[in-house]
């Protein structure tokens, strides 16, 4: 991490200078929103243990690579989160409640939200192929004299895909305002970075698209915020697209269903846990007497007493109709083979109500389900 | 047919200014076909846009800008060409509003001139359409007269679901029709109307002793068929022109069928799981009691299209037609 863009000291590395427009009121805010994502996906874990969720893919750690950007970006810009990235629409007011519902096998208004209302992409499932959709509709900004830009988060995993190839050439080639975060956090289930890519890093692939890229600390949210700040202003401007690449580690487990310990020495992810943003951002905002325990503890129960009234909704929810398969398949008139489908079902006897499986092999968590579930 | 295509777009581009046009070599060559001919000159670049060769870049940015709100009609130049573009239409074109709760469609026209029969080069010439037939969430139509193109290419633009639009191009420049330029609705106001032109068969020819059904280029082969079927054995055939293949219009299939008592289903696609398929499927499930004969399929083979020396072995030809019919005739 030598070249990294970094502000909050590690090691024996001094803290940099902190960008003279962020304020109290704004590092707060983007630890406030970290600590959201943190709750949410503890919680997250320990529901999916406890059979109350399918199969999850946790971001513990990665919260600096989604709270840092994030603040970065205009209430206009749009956001297209990967899976990685789910729980990101709660902090555009996407009730978390959704997010849940979403892993919990939910559809519809229940699962699912509308895009254009939060401007926040749908969680992207497949590898990849969200980057041109980010490209589009900034592209369409531009084309209609907007100032709106669209920033896409990916794995390294990503980089190895068509899609990501085309939209970043479709991004060069328009110059479209979009911002290319890549959290290269060096893992993709069990294949490392560098059996991806012969790069050593993956900032030098924007050069190949005639766009800038930039090496920041992943576990430092003020240097994920500041490179997509300088993106975001070189895009207004007419600059076009960025390339971000945001350096870490994946310190948990790819999903509930996986076991790193198959394929990578555990020690190694201990090591790099040291570095895990949340208490590093932590013991950075005290020593500049931004935070201090009370407000700490007071964030941590806000969000946590909000999460716990978002399983609370998810939990209430009824089991979905029959018509919950056919109905929002098309935004015109259903075609008529769904009426027949649908008289087919109701002819029978409905299945009983699906339960998600519960708890299933993983990395091992700290023992009792309704802890918080970290990668400890 | 070109002609009929390039007015529906000129016409959509007019009318609505959230329409664009976009593909390989569609803006200063006006598309291999000539298509979009003279529209970047009336529309300018920024809504008539050669984009680089990457097809999945075409359809996934076009899905972006449709979710941004605009009305992107995107041309892949060859058939074959759309392969690489395959996982955003099935992965995402066809499941945004899903993924939406029915709010945000992909409202994107993928143009797609397809089949055989113009001496192209290897892999110019598959008919991919029961691929995109298979797959929830599109719309999958294709004309096969000038009016057709037109009225159905302007419906599709503003259709708020995607929609496959199937160019037979071996009929592109075939025999002239005058038709009303007129649109044949208000395009401004075009809600809960484009359905209607995205959902019908086409009755092409009357007739009461047996239905040949077909879309595409192969339709005016059973014109043909037809009208020989009239002077060799005095059978008159009625000729339905599905039009559009998902959903296919199970009410005209089934009438026809009924009324015939014989049908023949007519595609150069390959045979098995193609939409001939689906259509004897139909009609078995609904009006086996009113068969005369089990329904017959003249097809493409479960080959690869050919190199064009022998293409027109494998294209369904007029005679192939008619041996069909007569078996169903003389069953």
């Amino acid at each position: 991490m030598t070249d990294s863009l970094r502000i909050i000291g590690r090691d024996d590395l001094p803290d940099n200078e902190l960008p003279e427009e962020l304020g109290e009121k704004d590092l707060l805010e983007i630890f406030r929103s970290m600590v959201v994502l943190r709750v949410f996906d503890e919680r997250a874990v320990a529901l999916q243990r406890q059979g109350r969720l399918g199969t999850y893919a946790l971001y513990w750690g990665e919260e600096a690579t989604q709270a840092g950007p994030l603040y970065a970006c205009s209430e206009r810009d749009w956001i297209f989160p990967s899976y990685r990235q789910n729980a990101i629409g709660i902090l555009r007011a996407v009730p978390a409640s959704t997010i849940f519902a979403w892993w919990r096998g939910y559809g519809g208004r229940e699962g699912f939200y509308n895009v254009r209302e939060h401007r926040v992409g749908p969680i992207c499932v497949p590898i990849a192929t969200h980057l041109p959709h980010a490209v589009g509709v900034s592209w369409a900004s531009k084309l209609r004299g907007e100032r709106d830009a669209s920033l896409v988060w990916f794995g390294d995993g990503a980089t190895s895909e068509g899609d990501f190839h085309e939209a970043m050439n479709f991004a060069g080639v328009f110059k479209t305002p979009t911002i290319f975060f890549c959290v290269n956090n060096q893992w993709a289930i069990s294949t490392p970075v560098h059996k991806q890519t012969a790069v050593e890093v993956l900032a030098d692939k924007a050069a190949a698209y005639g766009m800038p890229g930039i090496r920041v600390d992943g576990f430092d949210p003020i240097a994920c915020w500041k490179a997509t700040h300088d993106a975001l202003e070189r895009a207004r401007a007419g600059g076009g697209p960025s390339f971000i690449e945001a350096y870490c580690y994946r310190l948990g487990a790819h999903g509930t269903a996986d076991d790193p310990r198959l394929y990578r020495n555990e020690a190694e992810a201990a090591n790099w846990k040291r570095l895990e943003p949340l208490a590093r951002t932590s013991a950075y905002l005290k020593r500049i007497a931004v935070l201090d325990d009370d407000l700490e503890s007071e964030l941590f129960a806000d969000a946590k007493k909000s999460i716990a009234s978002a399983v609370a909704e998810m939990e209430a929810l009824e089991h979905p109709s029959l018509e919950i398969l056919f109905d929002q398949v098309y935004a015109s008139r259903t075609p008529w083979t769904f009426e027949e489908s649908l008289r087919e079902l109701q002819s029978v006897e409905r299945p009983p109500e699906v339960k998600p499986l519960g708890a299933q092999p993983g990395p091992p968590s700290t023992g009792d389900a309704d802890a918080p579930v970290g990668p400890s | 047919m070109v002609e009929g295509l390039n007015l529906a777009l000129d016409q959509a581009m007019a009318a609505d200014d959230r329409v664009l046009v976009m593909g390989e070599d569609v803006a200063r060559t006006g598309g291999v076909f000539r298509v979009t001919a003279g529209l970047l000159d009336k529309y300018g670049e920024d809504r008539v846009i050669d984009t680089p060769l990457a097809e999945a870049g075409i359809v996934g940015t076009a899905i972006g800008m449709a979710v941004y709100g605009l009305l992107p009609v995107v041309e892949i130049q060859f058939d074959t060409f759309v392969y690489p573009g395959f996982e955003q239409i099935v992965v995402h074109a066809a499941r945004y509003a899903w993924r939406t709760r029915g709010e945000v469609p992909a409202s994107i026209v993928v143009r797609i001139p397809f089949g055989g029969g113009v001496r192209a080069p290897e892999l110019h010439s598959d008919s991919p359409e029961a691929l995109f037939a298979h797959v929830p969430g599109l719309k999958v139509v294709c004309p096969s007269t000038p009016e057709d193109a037109r009225d159905m290419l302007l419906a599709a633009i503003e259709h708020p679901d995607p929609v496959i639009f199937m160019e037979p191009k071996r009929i592109y420049r075939a025999g002239r029709q005058d038709f009303p330029e007129e649109p044949p609705f208000d395009i401004s106001s075009a809600d809960g109307v484009t359905t209607d032109y995205l959902s019908k068969a086409r009755i092409a020819r009357s007739g009461h002793d047996l239905a040949l059904i077909s879309y595409g280029a192969t339709v005016p082969a059973c014109m043909e068929a037809a009208e020989r079927l009239s002077s060799e054995r005095g059978v008159e055939a009625r000729v339905v022109d599905l039009r559009s293949l998902y959903p296919l219009d199970v009410d005209t299939l089934v009438h026809a069928a009924t009324a015939c008592g014989r049908a023949v289903v007519v595609h150069e696609a390959p045979r098995t799981a193609g939409l001939g398929a689906e259509v004897s499927s139909l009609i078995h499930e609904r009006a086996m009691l009113d068969l005369e004969a089990p329904v017959e399929r003249v097809t493409g083979f479960d080959v690869p299209f050919p190199q064009f020396i022998n293409e027109d072995d494998y294209i369904p030809s007029v005679d192939r037609i008619l041996a069909g019919c007569n078996k169903v005739l003389d069953w």
